[in-house]
């Protein structure tokens, strides 16, 4: 569970973050939604350490990371995994040797013990197959599930992933998305995703915190934003009318109205 | 950001990549990576330039030592002094300056704008101690054998082009070289050489470690490491022959 409290952090005069609480759950996807610029990224750069917010706390599992010493903080980030928006594989190395890395710099086992963790990782994200290859030679997709491969393999307690489907076809995102729900529940780790995406935060929105102009507008789980009538969230949420139609059809489904084909039950 | 900023985030810089190693197998590795990538990646221009400055020395020289009262022996004098003491070390490194020092450059900014560095930092690996050491070391290690082996082509060069101009025989060059050797040059090139080493490495892994924005930055702080890192070279020369000669 990581809980923050009160999160602040500006720019020169641009205020990004103005005092954003929260708890991310264990064993759920905790997604952070928002228009671009609301602060989504930044708060996620707070929650790993690559800022430091201005004020503010952020406890991981009762362990209060502002207050770490920089080596407490490289001990705990050996438990976090990220996935980046741009998958951020090194160029220079082959796929297998991305996701090796992390084993080769904190681990003493022996070689065959590392490929062997390689090749389990590289099963679970659908990827046998594709050791030798560079980041150069394989898809956006494939990238994005060698990252998630590289932030899996030390079996971690936290997994981070920003914006995991930018840039994807439709298809593909939902394979991203169930793939990060399935290791979620499979390992019981605490998924943080900053996502823009609506069919993630309809399919795996287990916890939601929806922000505007740095601030918490709205939490809930996916059901939730269905009924909810936040002027702001249903704007962001079903900004076309194809989703507003969406949105319709899942009310009257979840009233019992419309069956899953979207026929109407007459009582 | 003024020079103090920039000076005060090199320095920052520095200190923050001595810390102990997360694996110093891995970190061997990488070190000696830099080594090949830095020494041997740059040893066929070093050996072309080497023997060439080497070369048009000694024609330039007989061509400007026109007296005959002067002994011809007295060209491969000063060739072997021009070479250890100026060529062989500043040349050589402004050169390197601009093979080596964009490299390290364009390698950390390209790893900074696609977030590898910040991929790195969540692993709980000091980026600077990982990134920025193992390519100061490898330079600190293979540019003064560069120099050396510079200094020793320059000679060569300067010997080859002599006879084959009919300045002066192989004979007459080798024993001018043995005249008036003072082997404190060769002290004084190396100092040189270890501290343009520092330059040419840690000036552009500072660029490249502190780029923000795209690859139109990766290039304009890859340009800017390679002047800054010319400037300092000439500075820190005619600082060292001023207090060491």
């Amino acid at each position: 569970m990581i809980e923050f409290k009160n999160i602040k952090k500006r720019f020169g005069d641009k205020v990004v973050l103005d005092g954003v609480s929260h708890v991310m759950e264990t064993g759920k996807t905790n997604l952070i939604i928002g228009t671009s610029g609301s602060g989504k990224t930044v708060l996620q750069k707070c929650l790993v350490g690559l800022f430091e917010p201005d004020e503010g706390e952020i406890i991981y599992d009762g362990r209060s990371f502002t207050d770490m010493s920089q080596e407490e903080r490289k001990l705990l980030r050996q438990q976090i995994g990220m996935l980046f928006q741009g998958s951020a594989l090194f160029d220079s190395m082959t796929v297998e040797e991305n996701i090796q890395f992390p084993l080769n710099m904190f681990t003493n086992d022996s070689n065959s013990k590392k490929l062997q963790r390689v090749n389990e990782v590289l099963e679970r994200v659908n990827l046998v197959g594709s050791n030798k290859k560079k980041p150069s030679e394989i898809s956006g997709g494939m990238k994005k599930r060698v990252g998630i491969a590289r932030a899996i393999v030390l079996n971690p307690k936290y997994l981070f992933c920003d914006e995991p489907n930018s840039g994807l076809d439709p298809k593909t995102s939902m394979v991203i998305d169930k793939l990060i729900k399935e290791l979620t529940t499979e390992y019981n780790i605490t998924t943080i995703i900053n996502t823009h995406d609506m069919n993630s935060v309809m399919e795996i929105g287990d916890n939601i915190l929806y922000m505007v102009n740095g601030k918490k507008e709205w939490t809930g789980n996916s059901k939730d934003i269905i009924f909810s009538d936040n002027k702001q969230l249903n704007e962001f949420i079903f900004a076309s009318e194809f989703l507003q139609d969406a949105k319709t059809m899942r009310m009257l489904e979840a009233q019992g109205k419309m069956d899953g084909n979207g026929n109407m039950v007459n009582k | 950001m003024n020079f103090f900023t920039h000076f005060g985030k090199y320095l920052l810089m520095l200190k923050g990549m001595i810390s102990k190693p997360e694996n110093a197998k891995v970190y061997w590795k990488e070190f000696m990576h830099q080594c090949s990538d830095i020494g041997v990646g740059s040893l066929g221009i070093v050996c072309i330039i080497s023997l060439f400055m080497g070369a048009v020395s000694t024609v330039q020289t007989a061509y400007q030592l026109v007296s005959p009262l002067i002994s011809k022996t007295t060209i491969a004098q000063i060739v072997r002094d021009t070479v250890i003491l100026e060529f062989a070390p500043t040349l050589v490194c402004i050169v390197l300056a601009g093979v080596v020092g964009s490299k390290i450059a364009s390698e950390l900014g390209n790893m900074r704008v696609s977030e590898q560095i910040d991929a790195l930092e969540i692993m709980g690996i000091n980026t600077k101690t990982f990134l920025v050491m193992p390519k100061i070391a490898a330079a600190i290690v293979t540019i003064p054998l560069m120099v050396i082996l510079a200094m020793a082509l320059g000679i060569y060069g300067g010997r080859l082009a002599g006879e084959a101009s009919n300045i002066l025989s192989a004979d007459t060059y080798d024993r001018g070289l043995m005249q008036n050797f003072m082997p404190y040059n060769v002290t004084f090139a190396l100092i040189k050489a270890y501290t343009f080493a520092f330059i040419i490495s840690s000036i552009p892994a500072y660029f490249g470690y502190f780029v923000q924005g795209g690859s139109l930055e990766i290039g304009r702080s890859s340009t800017k490491s390679v002047v800054v890192s010319c400037i300092m070279i000439l500075l820190a020369d005619y600082a060292l022959a001023a207090l060491l000669l």
